[in-house]
């Protein structure tokens, strides 16, 4: 611990702070624009000048290391006189017109010139111009604005790991700019705008739209992936401006994906549902409420009725709140049904019954940048949990040894210790080698399954990177992401990660693929004993469905089956924020209901955090939270216990109290029977859930649909399999499975052989059925 | 011709055959690689070579003036992996020393950067060198392949157990790749914009590890002091300032050229060497250390002697010891708008006074000279430079302002003649009398 004196007061800090550090620790600011607690040091904008005992010249606080005994003055005459000067150097160039300018009332410049500029510019010479640069639809500049902190450069370069802006030329005509003719594609994007300080980045959706005095606040929780990252919703008129992040360093650091951020752009899309609706004589109506609810109880209960309550099915989606989940279920179950599942992609559900809990992340968010090696088991990792790349990212950069099992090389942009690369099928049999590897390192007996196979080198590299650390691997975390989570294969996967994970002595987890991953299995939004999963109760065809918030077309394993059974059906009740042209459809009646942002709700994130959140607009239209729908159509169904009067009612029958975290987590397994053999022939689908895709509110957001992450799907194969099929990448294919489909042929030689990567969720594969097809590709 | 006079040659004694005498044999001949050969065989300890260079008292001759026995020593010595990097980015208006050093004499960088990596433990060095002198870069390549030939670098150098390579990089023409740690920096690959300091390149250099780097004089000059004893070079010139050191001189000069002189000798000497004036035409000013220094005065000038302590007294700075010699045909004004707009256009932008500043001065400058200055300008001159100096990363801003301030200091009625006459106080004639350029044109033209 080193003593410091500032303006005055002593105070410890730690060894290796930085003068910036110890005065943030006692309160006291120093202005600056270019230090950001999480960017490296640049020490450029000088703004944060300080006099230092004993130094002949001001020092930047932001560089300047403690040493015992400092002595600093951030107030005195020679600290002030530097801090204005460079206030003025900064002005000098910058257009003063901050009247016109987006970022005007939430400006660290204008702010800090209030306090250290004069109230005229000595400066009356020409000044600088710099021409604006288009970083693509979410991102808007103004570059004669930007006061050169490079930030945002080392946002990209050390956050999002790719370096997708740099600073061009020298001196005054120093230009931040990307590379010449490319856009800004990281998913991550949109810090950059939170990290300029002055009006250089605005966000182009929001830009011109409203002041940021006339927005109210209120605290939310994202919808998306199971990460849970907190926000700030800005609403005017009822209106979701504009969403920010919440600082949560235990959760989202202070960062966003663009997802999050711009998803709010699809809440006041011209597919919402804003009237109840019901179909008759094949023909759509809008009704009132009480009409639709009516139709809806009626529906159901005549089902029911006539064909037992096994002949409902609920399709529940993962990003619904922990109220709207448990409220659905127990409507369900209040009619006589066990099938309800939340869990729509997945595609093996022979775990159920053998949990011994609900499964989870297994550690903390904030552990995961604290483990010496980890293991990513079937994860698009960056594109699917870009906030947790993100840490994985800077611990590699501290040296923990990532590796990767996965069936598609995309780049991470982390140094990996270690990969392996394998067609779907292959994948058990990998990381049972991976298993095996292990147990010969750490010397203990592997299971008796394992004994015929060979270790490959890469699954050997693999084990080696996991044992790598100080204990041989105690501090070693196995990760199981979406693509595993939702692998034909899945629950094998799942004991072998926990195989692996207890021969290193290390944890052991599921990186949550939504929103509610966590909450629907608090929920109960699973099939009891009798009951039907997501995958059996579209393959075996209900009567009735009740879908909530979910498009099946697209949210589920098998989209096309869906199709097939929902239209087959006699009655579906959808309570969807949107409407589609597949769900008029199928759908017999229309509840409008209100997406995250017009509701209050719980969210319990991939770590078990119990999160719950208030309305942050009106609902648009008559559409009303979810949950109070379920509540009077369990009132109209006579269902016993719904007299629900808040959604914190439902929350505390839920969760059995209010706890911060929920209890039973538990990511353990009784015996599975180890499915390592493939006997796959043909050419194995690799389903990517594209990141702007994943979830209706998304899927509606115009800018995101814009951004490079939003493309159309194209076939992907590596150059073997191209060669094989006697294609060259930009050839049409027609690609089949049941259906077929229209797509582009495209090298990805990060593929497996003998691989097609067909991106999944999106309404151009839909006929392709499920994520884990066989595919045939021919010329078209 | 390579070398017009000096007094004591040691690093220019191999210049005298001009072009012809750069090569490996000559250089031999001459007594070259002898130290290092010792220094292998006699197996001398690292500290021992430090303490004679030390002993020299021999001060960095790019332009700080840092002793350099003290920058080597400050190498960690336990550091597995460390580095020796030349700084031949000679891009300060006026100097042209370490161009000639290594266009006829480049074994004695390369012996010189041998030694220090002995000293200093580095197993890999590096020669950044200017990128508008591109034929001295090929000239210092053929240099490193007869040394690598010959066995002076490489692996198990002369048999011993001491292993060095050394390799050439040369610039694109950026000024601030001058300065050490945007040189490192440009050698990374990337832009060349300073660091911070601390940490220094001793601890922190090249690639992140520790790294001596020195002017391409300091290395030269080290098989000289290897071989006469750092006693012995240091009593060639004056306490603290030992040696014999390089000056560039031009400007109005009838001779303009490099100098080689024992540190303390007078200017007066100095310019009497360089042939005097030209025209005899009388002594206006002297830049005495490099476009960046301070200007002197001629009679301020013509007291000084040639070493770092004497010109630091008298106001300006030894510096890389480029002399700009300026007689009465010369407008302060003029040239100091050419001063601003070169420090103007080879500021990184990196920090905010120097990136704004220095394109302040030069317009502020520039509308002087033109004829539309203001009275308060030189007040605002004054008091920008004051908000640039000493508040920067490097010391770029402070070679902005300090040609400002002393121009104006020592020439001030020059700048207010101008902004109140709209006009020079040199009149047109005079300066069109006093340069070499015009008389040459208008002769052509007459004939």
């Amino acid at each position: 611990m080193l003593e410091i004196e500032i303006d005055g007061k002593t105070l410890q800090v730690a060894d290796g702070s930085t003068v910036i550090e110890a005065a943030h620790q006692l309160g006291t600011y120093i202005p600056h624009f270019c230090y950001h607690k999480k960017l490296s040091i640049a020490a450029n904008c000088r703004m944060c000048l300080v006099q230092v005992e004993k130094a002949p010249k001001p020092m930047p606080a932001c560089a300047t290391l403690v040493t015992n005994g400092m002595k600093v003055f951030t107030h005195s005459d020679l600290a002030v006189k530097a801090q204005k000067g460079v206030m003025e150097f900064l002005l000098i160039n910058h257009p003063l017109d901050c009247p016109i300018c987006d970022q005007g009332g939430e400006c660290q410049l204008q702010d800090l010139a209030v306090g250290y500029g004069e109230s005229a510019s000595k400066y009356e010479e020409e000044k600088r111009v710099v021409p604006d640069k288009d970083l693509g639809p979410l991102v808007s500049t103004d570059m004669t604005r930007c006061i050169n902190c490079t930030r945002c450069i080392r946002f990209t370069a050390e956050i999002a790991g790719f370096m997708e802006l740099g600073q061009s030329f020298r001196g005054e005509h120093a230009e931040v700019m990307p590379f010449i003719g490319k856009t800004v594609d990281t998913e991550l994007s949109g810090n950059i705008i939170d990290l300029c300080p002055v009006g250089a980045l605005t966000s182009k959706p929001f830009r011109f739209s409203a002041r940021t005095w006339e927005l109210s606040r209120r605290r939310s929780v994202s919808p998306h992936d199971g990460l849970g990252s907190n926000l700030i919703v800005q609403t005017k008129n009822d209106r979701v401006m504009r969403v920010l992040p919440l600082e949560r360093e235990e959760i989202n650091e202070c960062w966003l994906t663009d997802k999050e951020r711009f998803s709010y752009l699809g809440l006041n899309s011209a597919e919402r549902l804003t009237r109840p609706m019901v179909k008759q004589g094949g023909a759509w109506k809008e009704v009132d409420w009480n009409v639709a609810l009516d139709y809806a109880s009626h529906a159901l209960r005549d089902v029911a009725k006539t064909h037992g309550g096994a002949a409902i099915g609920g399709l529940l989606s993962p990003h619904a709140t922990l109220e709207e989940m448990y409220l659905a279920q127990k409507l369900l179950r209040g009619l006589g049904s066990e099938n309800i599942d939340f869990r729509l992609r997945q595609s093996d559900f022979s775990a159920d019954g053998k949990r011994t809990g609900t499964p989870w992340l297994g550690m903390k968010i904030a552990d995961i940048g604290r483990l010496e090696s980890v293991l990513i088991v079937g994860s698009f990792l960056r594109k699917d949990h870009p906030l947790i790349a993100q840490r994985l990212r800077q611990s590699a950069k501290r040296g923990a040894q990532i590796s990767v099992l996965h069936s598609a090389d995309d780049d991470l942009l982390i140094k990996l210790a270690a990969r392996a690369i394998a067609a779907p099928s292959q994948l058990p049999a990998v990381l049972a080698q991976i298993v095996k590897a292990t147990c010969q390192l750490k010397g203990v007996a592997a299971d008796a399954a394992l004994a015929g196979i060979a270790v490959s080198a890469e699954a050997q590299a693999i084990a080696q990177s996991l044992v790598a650390g100080k204990d041989g691997g105690k501090n070693s975390g196995i990760l199981l992401g979406n693509f595993a989570q939702q692998h034909p294969q899945a629950a094998t996967l799942h004991a072998l990660g926990r195989q692996l994970a207890s021969a290193l002595g290390g944890s052991f987890g599921f990186l949550g693929e939504a929103a509610n991953s966590v909450g629907g299995y608090v929920a109960k939004a699973v099939p009891g004993a009798a009951g039907m999963n997501a995958a059996a109760m579209l393959k075996d065809p209900r009567q009735a469905y009740v879908v909530l918030a979910a498009e099946p077309e697209l949210d589920c394993a098998d989209g096309a089956q869906a199709l097939v059974s929902l239209t087959k059906a006699a009655a579906v009740v959808v309570l969807s924020p949107f409407k589609s042209q597949a769900m008029l459809d199928y759908a017999a009646v229309l509840l409008p209901v209100s997406p995250f942002s017009e509701t209050s709700g719980t969210f319990v994130n991939t770590e078990g955090r119990v999160q719950s959140f208030y309305a942050a607009a009106k609902p648009q239209g008559e559409a009303r939270p979810a949950w109070k729908v379920l509540r009077v159509l369990g009132n109209l169904l006579d269902v016993a216990g719904f007299e629900f009067n808040s959604s914190e009612d439902v929350r505390a029958e839920a969760l059995g109290g209010q706890p911060d975290f929920v209890s039973g987590l538990d990511n353990g397994i009784d015996a599975v029977a180890l499915n390592l053999t493939a006997s796959v022939h043909g050419l194995e689908r690799v389903a990517d859930v594209p990141i702007h895709f994943a979830d209706s509110l998304v899927r509606r957001a115009p800018a995101l649909q814009q951004a490079r992450d939003s493309a159309a799907p194209t076939a992907r194969m590596n150059a073997a399999t191209l060669a094989k099929l006697g294609l060259v990448s930009g050839d049409k294919t027609r690609v089949g499975a049941g259906g077929t489909a229209i797509l582009a042929a495209e090298l990805d030689a990060g593929l497996p052989d003998g691989v097609v990567r067909v991106a999944a969720a999106h309404a151009d594969t839909v006929a392709l059925g499920a994520m884990s097809a066989i595919l045939s590709v021919e010329k078209a | 011709m390579a070398l017009i006079d000096t007094i004591n040659p040691l690093l220019t004694t191999g210049w005298s055959k001009g072009d012809a005498g750069w090569s490996l044999k000559d250089y031999e001949s001459r007594g070259g690689y002898a130290q290092l050969k010792r220094i292998l065989a006699s197996k001398m300890s690292q500290d021992d070579v430090i303490a004679e260079v030390k002993k020299s008292a021999l001060r960095g001759r790019g332009g700080a003036g840092f002793p350099a026995g003290l920058k080597w020593s400050f190498m960690p010595k336990a550091a597995a992996e460390k580095y020796v990097v030349c700084n031949t980015d000679e891009g300060e208006p006026g100097t042209f020393k370490d161009r000639d050093l290594l266009r006829y004499d480049p074994h004695s960088t390369i012996e010189g950067m041998i030694i220090a990596a002995y000293a200093v433990g580095a197993k890999r060095g590096y020669n950044y060198i200017h990128g508008e002198i591109f034929d001295i870069y090929q000239r210092f390549e053929e240099a490193l392949d007869q040394a690598r030939a010959a066995g002076y670098l490489g692996e198990r150098i002369l048999g011993s157990d001491f292993s060095f390579d050394l390799f050439a990089h040369h610039g694109w023409g950026a000024y601030i790749c001058g300065e050490e740690t945007g040189l490192l920096e440009s050698i990374e690959g990337k832009k060349g914009q300073p660091r911070y300091k601390p940490p220094f390149p001793a601890n922190f250099g090249l690639y992140g590890k520790p790294t001596t780097i020195n002017n391409t004089e300091t290395f030269a000059a080290i098989p000289f002091i290897m071989g006469m004893g750092g006693e012995a070079y240091l009593n060639l010139g004056k306490p603290n300032n030992g040696g014999t050191k390089l000056f560039s001189v031009s400007g109005h000069v009838n001779r303009p050229g490099n100098y080689e002189v024992p540190m303390g000798t007078p200017f007066a000497k100095l310019l009497e060497m360089a042939g005097g004036m030209r025209g005899g035409r009388k002594l206006k000013a002297v830049i005495p250390g490099g476009s960046s220094a301070p200007v002197l005065p001629a009679d301020v000038m013509m007291e000084c002697t040639m070493d770092y302590d004497s010109i630091a007294k008298a106001g300006s700075m030894l510096g890389s010891g480029a002399v700009i010699v300026m007689d009465e045909t010369v407008c302060m004004v003029k040239a100091l708008e050419r001063l601003s707009y070169f420090y103007f256009e080879e500021s990184c932008g990196q920090c905010t006074p120097c990136r704004e500043g220095s394109g302040w001065l030069y317009r502020v400058v520039h509308r002087i000279e033109h004829g539309q200055g203001r009275p308060e300008d030189l007040d605002l001159l004054n008091r920008v430079t004051d908000n640039m100096m000493g508040k920067t990363i490097c010391a770029l801003a402070d070679a902005a302002a300090f040609p400002v301030r002393s121009f104006i200091k020592h020439f001030k009625s020059e700048f207010e003649y101008h902004i109140e006459h709209k006009k020079c106080l040199v009149s047109p004639e005079v300066q069109r009398a006093g340069s070499g350029f015009f008389r040459a044109s208008s002769a052509a033209g007459a004939a």
